[in-house]
């Protein structure tokens, strides 16, 4: 790069998703640790290490077949023509998956302009997408706690964070993805693409598990069980919060040419390559997340998880039109959702006897769902990408309610809930998806993986002692 | 003998490509890695279900569950 004016271009590109990829962390920080406060003591340790495997299992497979998906499957299965198309930049055994100065290639399916594309942006980019895949890994993670083996956990995250959501993205979160040509599918920072199709797993997931013992009365009754430390919960929910503005960061390109035909106009772009500003999705970020957390407080009579809760889904409720909308449109549309989430999950739980343990169906999956469809209607009409920028004659379809719908059909039922449904399933055939039911009332770190857990064990046996002692004198 | 392909960082550096030991041999890796990921969950799943199937014997045994509930006893040390 002897030009000055490209190296600028490229290197702060570079360290804008090398930024995005640290932020992001944050949100799988987050994760962890909203899920071990809903757990309860005696499964902290299994909680928190159930989760933070998801960085290595699905990293490793992200690396061997999940990027290849994203940039090989956008024709999708035969709606488009193209089938698979060829993306030797993303495979692993390429020269360009790994360290790389941008000069001649060895490997002979690349070339020099391949090199100095990809050698300073292959890596950052595979992360990026790697940390959005970690994501959808841990909203499963958090609703399925206390009863599930953590290894068939780590093989549905592998499912969904290396094969399914990825896919998704493809199809519907690529700027020549299928979804995007034919049904003018808009989700420009991954209400359906990210949540819905998670919430969808989870759900399967959920139906093959079966709650945890004693959280359903012998009449059906629903009982509460408190997370163990509420106040962990919320700042759990707080990094989420913080590390969602590097997932929105990471949803855009930061500078692009996006002028059709003569001239040239530098702008950032949504993943879509339609121009937009960081200024813009900063507007709606913050108005859909007061919406969300106004709606919480009220819906849920003051409580703080739901409240917090509620800002999360507010955010996510409007993710698919924050590039576009107008910031009160984000926020009426985050208050609206967080409402109807928020009576959808008690409804499924009474209605269908659901242990959510994090209501993570409800703030991912539903939310998702019914943002994507929100965009349909308020969008209605809006081209769905730049086409003419990126080189098609004919115009692709627009945003539609009815695109939408069908988008969302995909993300949540098609994408999320059948394989999750289907692998869940037989994971239960085989034995291998719920712990014994001795265990689970003992508890899963009674193994010992927490010194100070057996400490205080410890204590509580001598108290335990003495309280007998005392009742029999 | 060197590992890589760079023989020196002061010529042009639009000539330096792949900067990692032992190109060429990357499908090779791919395979190792397969092997490592494939290996790794067939592992841990043998481990953790043998480690559950002992611990629940155990919590069947007398009244080591009970026991449990009350946090007298981690199962460790029934």
């Amino acid at each position: 790069m002897s030009d000055l004016a490209t190296a600028l271009n490229v290197l702060f590109t570079e360290f804008y998703y090398w930024v995005t990829v640290v932020m992001m962390f944050l949100i799988h920080v987050g994760f962890c640790t909203y899920e071990v406060g809903v757990s309860r003591r005696k499964n902290h340790m299994t909680t928190l290490m159930k989760n933070a495997m998801v960085i290595p299992t699905v990293g490793v497979t992200f690396y061997l077949f999940g990027w290849w998906f994203y940039s090989s499957m956008i024709n999708g299965p035969g709606f488009v023509p193209g089938g698979l198309v060829t993306a030797h930049f993303a495979e692993p055994w390429n020269e360009l998956m790994g360290a790389h100065m941008g000069g001649k290639p060895v490997q002979t399916d690349i070339t020099e302009a391949d090199t100095a594309l990809w050698a300073r942006l292959n890596g950052v980019f595979w992360a990026a997408f790697l940390l959005f895949s970690w994501t959808t890994a841990s909203i499963v993670s958090g609703s399925i706690i206390e009863r599930v083996q953590s290894g068939a956990f780590w093989l549905i995250a592998v499912m969904l964070g290396s094969v399914t959501w990825i896919i998704d993205a493809a199809w519907g979160w690529h700027p020549g993805g299928w979804m995007v040509q034919l049904l003018g599918y808009h989700d420009a920072y991954a209400s359906g693409v990210v949540h819905a199709i998670a919430g969808g797993t989870c759900l399967a997931v959920l139906i093959n598990l079966g709650p945890r013992i004693g959280k359903f009365a012998p009449d059906g009754t629903p009982r509460n069980i408190p997370p163990q430390n509420p106040w962990l919960v919320c700042i759990g929910l707080f990094l989420i919060y913080t590390g969602f503005w590097g997932f929105y960061a990471a949803c855009n390109i930061p500078i692009f040419d996006v002028q059709a035909g003569d001239g040239v106009f530098y702008s950032a772009t949504n993943i879509y390559l339609q121009a937009t500003t960081l200024s813009a999705i900063t507007f709606n970020f913050i108005m859909a997340l007061c919406g969300g957390l106004m709606a919480g407080y009220i819906v849920s009579k003051e409580d703080p998880y739901w409240t917090f809760s509620g800002g999360l889904a507010g955010v996510i409720g409007t993710s698919a039109g924050n590039d576009l909308y107008h910031p009160i449109q984000a926020l009426i549309i985050a208050a609206v959702i967080v409402v109807i989430i928020y009576k959808m999950h008690y409804w499924v739980e009474r209605k269908f006897k659901i242990d959510d343990a994090v209501g993570a169906v409800a703030v991912h999956g539903y939310t998702g769902f019914l943002g994507v469809v929100a965009a349909g209607f308020v969008l209605w009409g809006y081209p769905s990408s730049p086409d003419a920028l990126l080189g098609h004659a004919e115009p692709w379809a627009r945003v539609t309610p009815w695109g939408q719908l069908i988008g969302a059909i995909i993300m949540f039922w098609v994408l999320g809930f059948i394989p999750g449904y289907v692998l869940s399933w037989i994971l239960k055939k085989v034995g291998l998806l719920r712990i014994p039911r001795e265990v689970e009332i003992a508890g899963l770190d009674h193994t010992g993986f927490s010194t100070a857990m057996r400490e205080d064990d410890d204590i509580r046996a001598v108290l335990a002692q003495e309280g007998r002692t005392a009742a029999a004198e | 003998m060197s590992t890589g392909n760079v023989e020196s960082w002061d010529g042009n550096i639009m000539d330096i490509g792949p900067i990692y030991p032992f190109v060429g041999w990357e499908g090779f890796m791919v395979v190792l890695c397969v092997i490592f990921w494939v290996g790794w969950h067939i592992w841990q799943i043998k481990m953790e279900s043998k480690r559950l199937q002992t611990e629940a014997q155990q919590l069947r045994q007398g009244g080591n569950l009970q026991k449990a509930v009350t946090e007298e006893h981690s199962v460790q040390r029934m």
